[in-house]
């Protein structure tokens, strides 16, 4: 008899199983709504697959009333670009700071304690403070994600940059390279696909800080949407919106990765070793 | 080509002293291998060759001038590991040497310069024996060829002088014996000045023209590291000749 620990499902059976949990939530949930809408049809908790459908499409294909819009175009685009201001000025501020941090040693002396102290500060505590001094409009929103997730990159960074062996370093300046050549050749690229990886487990938290700033003051975006809908107990709306998400953050979470490994064909040979 | 000259060299650390009366006069085209047990600085005295670190007292003359604060282009370095960069093939690893030295604003080259650098850097990969392998990654390469990428790299900026830390330490006992072939036939063909720090007695007797011994002279058992360690055998050997004198043997580093 084989342990268990050593016997391996194929191909088939592995992806059979994989998708066993995800059908029997499914199966699940209609069971349930069935239920529920059985004995109240107007039942709101768990909507049918009619009532799913006509939300989605409503809030795909057809225009507002009040506004024009197509709501969920609308507010994907919005929220999209709040994250991609926040994350991508969070990644230049952590490339910039940490590449400096972590090889300039009167850097380091000088910015290594504020960094540290700064990245202790829980964002969300910075969230009202932020809506006073820039108001409740893009700017206390891309700056959240910007607090929330630039001090992580930036600690993230400098500790990479560390690691690398002072005999590359070394070796470089026999070279004959300048401090700026040193960080053009040897540093940025060998720091790139971990800060491609930072930026990957950033994902998370930029997507909290993103949703809970657009639930407390926004007029469009996916959070919006989901904290207005919640005052109707809209469900069949609510639903759809976070699965949405999920795709969304899954997605980009994709493509990362789909980049770092393409870009960066030298960490697989590493890694082959 | 160029001369080392060391005058009265003290290496000292907070509460531990590794080097000194360090004193030496090094010829231009010397092979000098230095050897001694772990612990007897003599990888710290490579580290003040090479600008890497400051000695406490005395000086380091290259040619009858102060050497520089920094590492620099005029002294090349290969370390038992880590001497390559990872991000870069084979080729890339000893083309980016030259793109430094022309082009400093971005240390990339294009065109026909570009063309030039890889064609000048093909004939250091040809010398070393590493054609075959340009396009690889190091990390895909064996610890052998990793070190002979590493000498072809530190020699394409021409140094006057190569500082060789433990370089073949990690490998194994007949790829040792080809790397000596190479160091050797390098050695005489550039006619640079070679500095070599090993630990293997035989390795320095097989390949130096001078061997140097450092050990510690004075001992205090209370606090072994009050004294450094200084140059005890200086052995010099006709060049192509085979070990002849034999030190005391493996004695170790009293300090340990």
């Amino acid at each position: 008899m084989q342990r268990i620990i050593n016997r391996r499902p194929d191909r088939l059976i592995a992806l059979m199983l994989g998708a066993l949990p995800f059908v029997i939530i499914a199966a699940l949930y209609l069971t349930f709504s069935a239920m529920r809408l059985a004995e109240n049809p107007s039942d709101k908790l768990l909507p049918s697959l009619q009532t799913l459908g006509d939300a989605i499409s409503r809030f795909t294909f057809h225009r507002e009333k009040v506004s024009g819009d197509f709501l969920l175009w609308t507010d994907t685009f919005w929220s999209l670009r709040r994250m991609a201001l926040g994350l991508g000025l969070a990644t230049l501020i952590g490339l910039v700071f940490g590449v400096a941090n972590g090889l300039i040693p009167y850097i380091r002396a000088g910015l290594a304690p504020l960094i540290s102290v700064i990245a202790v500060i829980p964002p969300m505590a910075m969230l009202p403070i932020l809506f006073i001094v820039f108001g409740l409009e893009e700017v206390s929103k891309v700056t959240l994600i910007v607090i929330g997730v630039a001090p992580f990159l930036m600690r993230d960074v400098a500790l990479r940059v560390a690691e690398i062996p002072k005999e590359e370093l070394i070796k470089a300046q026999t070279l004959g390279a300048s401090t700026w050549q040193i960080i053009l050749r040897i540093v940025l690229p060998q720091i790139l696909p971990r800060l491609i990886d930072g930026v990957r487990l950033s994902l998370g938290p930029a997507w909290l800080f993103l949703i809970a700033a657009e639930a407390i003051a926004a007029q469009s975006g996916l959070g919006y949407r989901i904290f207005l809908m919640r005052r109707y107990l809209s469900m069949d709306v609510i639903l759809p919106y976070v699965a949405w998400i999920t795709l969304l953050a899954a997605l980009s979470d994709y493509l990362l990765r789909l980049l770092s490994r393409n870009a960066f064909p030298w960490v697989a040979a590493g890694r082959g070793r | 080509m160029s001369a080392i000259t060391v005058r009265n060299l003290w290496m000292e650390y907070p509460g531990q002293r590794v080097l000194e009366r360090i004193n030496l006069d090094v010829p231009a085209g010397q092979f000098v291998a230095i050897v001694g047990a772990s612990g007897c600085g003599k990888s710290t005295f490579l580290r003040l060759i090479l600008s890497q670190e400051r000695p406490t007292r005395g000086s380091i003359l290259l040619d009858g001038v102060p050497l520089p604060d920094d590492p620099g282009p005029d002294r090349g370095v290969v370390f038992q590991r880590y001497s390559v960069f990872p991000h870069l093939t084979v080729l890339k690893n000893v083309v980016l040497g030259l793109e430094i030295a022309a082009s400093p604003l971005i240390g990339k080259l294009f065109g026909p310069a570009r063309a030039r650098a890889i064609a000048e850097a093909g004939s250091y990969l040809e010398a070393v024996g590493l054609t075959q392998a340009r396009d690889r990654y190091p990390a895909e390469l064996s610890g052998g060829m990793q070190q002979r990428l590493a000498i072809a790299q530190a020699l394409v900026r021409k140094p006057k002088v190569l500082l060789l830390d433990e370089p073949f330490g990690a490998l194994d006992p007949g790829t040792r014996a080809d790397m000596h072939e190479l160091i050797l036939r390098l050695w005489r063909d550039t006619g640079m000045t070679v500095f070599m720090v090993t630990h293997d007695i035989k390795e320095g007797f097989a390949l130096g023209t001078r061997v140097l011994v450092f050990d510690k002279v004075r001992n205090d058992p209370q606090d072994p590291s009050a004294f450094g360690a200084t140059i005890t055998y200086d052995l010099p050997l006709a060049e192509g000749k085979r070990a002849s004198p034999k030190p005391k043997g493996d004695v170790p580093c009293s300090a340990k």
